[in-house]
């Protein structure tokens, strides 16, 4: 035993060559810091475990911002108070390695409150070593979240008062409440009797991380001197009599045998997907057969700019969509633009389509060639936009009032009234896209079904989908000369 | 290949796994959410990590931590949430870890809006975070390049090892178009100096801190050594009938778009009008726009801001041709009869000039 403790853990470098300065065989922590003895507790455990090739160093930002000259493992360096989110990002990508995530009082408790208590939240299999010494050392002795009522820091010269900066944040006790934590202890390494406990409390954590537990926390007070302005011995005792009268020793929680959290079940059992299923999940694959004919239109319908518009619930989004997407089935360019930012205003959603045989610059759509209106707000709104000689499609279900333009063609079609009839109200729109194509012939039922199918999922809707589109086709082609007539 | 038809957001999470990404740590915003969405229900599904944070700053320390092992990694947000975001870029480019950001831009400052504006252009292309800095910074203009460039970034990224970053609009990120699914990446380049908890990795440090003043300078003299040898190799640009052009305008992201029809439309009428529309904000295309300046008379830039861009399109011309700046803030998107407006009123001028 005695051997044991002179000796270097291998798990330190054997010359810390990483730190400036003459000396590569001391550290750079003050004399009575409470650092030291920690490092050496982990890097004993590292070596003991087994785990120091698999072991990835977390330091955060403060006095252990060092930790990667004496760690002889992978390091990592993060910014301040975020630890615990690095080393999530870490663990879950190297699910077999051993990530110690250490950290301060201000940086986990201050500046990283939210990050730990969510990675605890989170139940991350790590193991976090939390040093709390009741003030922030490197910056020059200000206070911390857990510098006691009275204690003078620099920021605090008159002592920490409830009024002002609050009462001191117990971090362990407070991640005791939480669901997903399977260990955590308040260690403290003030004499050899607390240093041996100390060291089965982050043994135990490492060891925990190793069986993929779960997440496990030790806090150690521990001394700052140069900080809290006293001799070692002076600071050792401050701790017994007084640090650990409001941060009291002890098991928090311990959660043993609790199972392997779900991450490393999951990861364990995945392989790699080949590029043919990556392919598949991506995208649907089209094949030479899928490309629809384009069939021939009147010139006043080519090309066109529309304008789809009604109130939220009616699916006006996904009527362009149908539309766009079943252009581009019948290789044509296409753009779909959904109402965003101010276009949003009067509770109308509208989306802006353009199809077109050339490339399309500007999505937007202005001056518009066809507008389909399925309520009368946007009629109101849109119908001075549509071209001299474009087409206003109104839901003539919801608008009762006549189009004021005499320039234009209208199809009235009672969509709402047909999807009634259906009984099926949600594919109004569906019918009005059949009556939009039925009408101009821009594209083909064929194209806009295989859209559909691109984006319906469940069989009975496809059904009604098929059913709806050609309804309105139907009305659209059997209207259409009156309709003219009345226009013109 | 796969053709699909898909909003650009989530034309960039199909872009990131076929560069084969596998980690996204996201927090929801608006306009951006739909990358995060995608990549909830897309991640899992290749064998990837998806993990909603719990802020923005989290999720890009994820990113670090997961850009560290040497993971393809991603996170994506808008503008106040890429503003969070800063001091983790910063720290990447410190620790020179590739990783891939998406900017999907919203109004500002402050909350803003949800509508689209190009005024991270400072903060993503100058630096935004401390130090001395680039990310090297992508502008798609269509969905297929969401796609594209996304790709391309986890490229970039990991050959110079430094974030790049996609900056995009509101427009962009919401509008459907087809997209065309390139090939998936299947051999990824190595990276020795990741921390793989390997014993092989088991010696290497990541780290930005250099302590000594020397020391921190000769990093900093190296990262400046890096940027320049980006800047000669990875310009990218699209002219758009330049060649004979009065009046060329400049424009990125959805801005390009119309400024694109409006070019077709005047020279439809016989007007003499290029665009150039830079693909990479930084390194900027200073060249091609000095070797316009030999045939051109003026230049008009057209941004969604209050006029940032503009200043290294006059930077890069250093005072040898008139430069024009027509902006619109707020989310107000100009039409292209607005800018036809703008650029029939230039070249009246112009003409009169020559």
């Amino acid at each position: 035993m005695v051997k044991e403790v002179l000796q270097k853990p291998d798990s330190f470098y054997d010359e810390f060559v990483r730190k400036p300065g003459t000396n590569p065989y001391s550290t750079h922590y003050c004399p009575g810091c409470g650092h030291g003895v920690v490092h050496k507790i982990i890097a004993e455990a590292m070596d003991d475990l087994g785990i120091r090739e698999k072991t990835v160093f977390v330091s955060p930002v403060g006095c252990a911002v060092f930790g990667y000259y004496y760690f002889k493992c992978g390091n990592i360096q993060v910014p301040h108070g975020r630890a615990p989110a690095a080393a999530t990002g870490i663990k879950r990508a190297l699910p077999h390695s051993i990530v110690l995530s250490y950290q301060g009082d201000g940086d986990l408790a201050a500046i990283g409150g939210n990050n730990i208590l969510q990675a605890a939240n989170r139940g991350e299999n790590i193991t976090v070593i939390f040093v709390n010494n009741a003030i922030y050392g490197m910056t020059g002795a200000q206070m911390a979240p857990t510098t006691l009522i009275g204690q003078k820091t620099t920021t605090t010269p008159l002592g920490r008062s409830a009024e002002n900066e609050g009462y001191p944040l117990r971090v362990s006790e407070l991640l005791a409440t939480l669901e997903a934590p399977v260990y955590i202890e308040r260690v403290a390494i003030t004499d050899a009797k607390h240093v041996m406990k100390a060291r089965k409390a982050i043994r135990r954590a490492i060891q925990n991380q190793v069986e993929g537990r779960g997440f496990s926390f030790v806090e150690i007070l521990a001394a700052c001197p140069t900080g809290w302005k006293m001799l070692p011995v002076d600071a050792n005792k401050w701790i017994n009599d007084v640090l650990m009268d409001y941060f009291r020793l002890g098991m928090l929680k311990d959660k043993n045998g609790a199972a392997k959290p779900a991450e490393a079940v999951k990861k364990e059992s995945l392989s790699t997907p080949t590029p043919e299923t990556i392919i598949g999940i991506l995208g649907e694959k089209q094949g030479p057969q899928d490309a629809y004919s384009q069939p021939v239109t009147d010139a006043n319908f080519h090309n066109p700019r529309l304008k789809i518009s009604g109130f939220g619930g009616q699916g006006i989004l996904l009527l362009g969509q149908l539309l766009a997407q079943s252009a581009m089935l019948s290789n044509y360019c296409s753009t779909w633009l959904p109402s965003y930012g101010p276009e949003m205003r009067g509770g109308t959603a509208n989306c802006h389509v353009i199809i077109s045989d050339k490339h399309i610059g500007s999505p937007m759509v202005a001056e518009t060639d066809v507008l389909i209106a399925m309520n009368l707000p946007s009629l109101d709104k849109f119908e001075h936009d549509v071209r001299k000689d474009g087409v206003i499609f109104v839901n003539s279900s919801l608008i009762e009032r006549k189009v004021a333009r005499n320039d234009v063609e209208v199809v009235a079609v009672p969509a709402t009234e047909i999807a009634d009839e259906l009984d099926e109200p949600k594919v109004a729109n569906v019918v009005m896209l059949g009556a939009y194509i039925g009408y101009t012939g821009l594209l083909s039922a064929e194209s806009v079904l295989a859209a559909a199918s691109r984006v319906v999922k469940r069989k009975e809707f496809m059904d009604i989908n098929k059913k709806a589109l050609t309804r309105g086709m139907h009305y659209a082609q059997k209207h259409k000369p009156q309709i003219v007539e009345v226009t013109a | 290949m796969a053709r699909v038809f898909v909003k650009g957001n989530e034309a960039v999470i199909k872009g990131a796994i076929l560069a084969g990404c596998r980690a996204f740590y996201g927090y929801p915003i608006t306009p951006a959410s739909e990358i995060a969405e995608a990549a909830a229900l897309l991640f899992p599904k290749v064998g990837g990590t998806f993990l909603q944070a719990e802020s923005e700053i989290a999720a890009i320390n994820m990113v670090y931590g997961a850009a560290a092992t040497g993971e393809r990694v991603m996170t994506a947000s808008s503008s106040p949430g890429i503003s969070l975001k800063q001091e983790g870029i910063s720290y990447a480019a410190g620790s020179e870890l590739p990783m891939v950001v998406i900017d999907v831009m919203r109004g500002g400052p402050g909350l803003g809006n949800i509508a689209p504006e190009q005024s991270d252009y400072h903060q993503i292309v100058k630096g935004g975070g401390h130090g001395n800095y680039k990310v090297l910074v992508l502008a798609p203009n269509c969905a297929q390049e969401m796609c594209d460039l996304t790709a391309l970034a986890f490229e970039l990224a990991d050959k110079y090892r430094n974030p790049v970053i996609i900056l995009t609009d509101g427009f962009v990120g919401q509008m459907m178009e087809p997209v065309e699914l390139p090939e998936p990446i299947t051999e990824l380049p190595a990276k020795p100096w990741a921390v793989a908890a390997t014993a092989e990795t088991s010696g290497n440090l990541i780290s930005s801190i250099y302590l000594e003043p020397n020391e921190l300078e000769l990093h900093n003299k190296n990262l400046q050594e890096k940027f320049s040898n980006i800047t000669k190799e990875e310009v990218r640009y699209e002219e758009i009938m330049t060649r004979d052009a009065d009046l060329i305008v400049v424009g990125y992201g959805i801005v390009s778009r119309i400024l694109q029809t409006a070019v077709e439309e005047a020279r439809a009428e016989g007007k003499r009008v290029g665009l150039l529309r830079p693909i990479s904000l930084w390194p900027f295309p200073s060249t091609p726009l000095q070797d316009l300046a030999q045939t051109a008379k003026a230049f008009l830039v057209v941004e969604l801001s209050n006029g940032q861009m503009v200043e290294d399109v006059k930077l890069s011309l250093n005072g040898r041709r008139p430069t024009h700046f027509y902006g619109r803030m707020g989310g107000v998107v100009p039409t292209t009869k607005e800018l036809r407006e703008v650029i029939d009123g230039l070249l009246e001028k112009t003409e009169a000039f020559s």
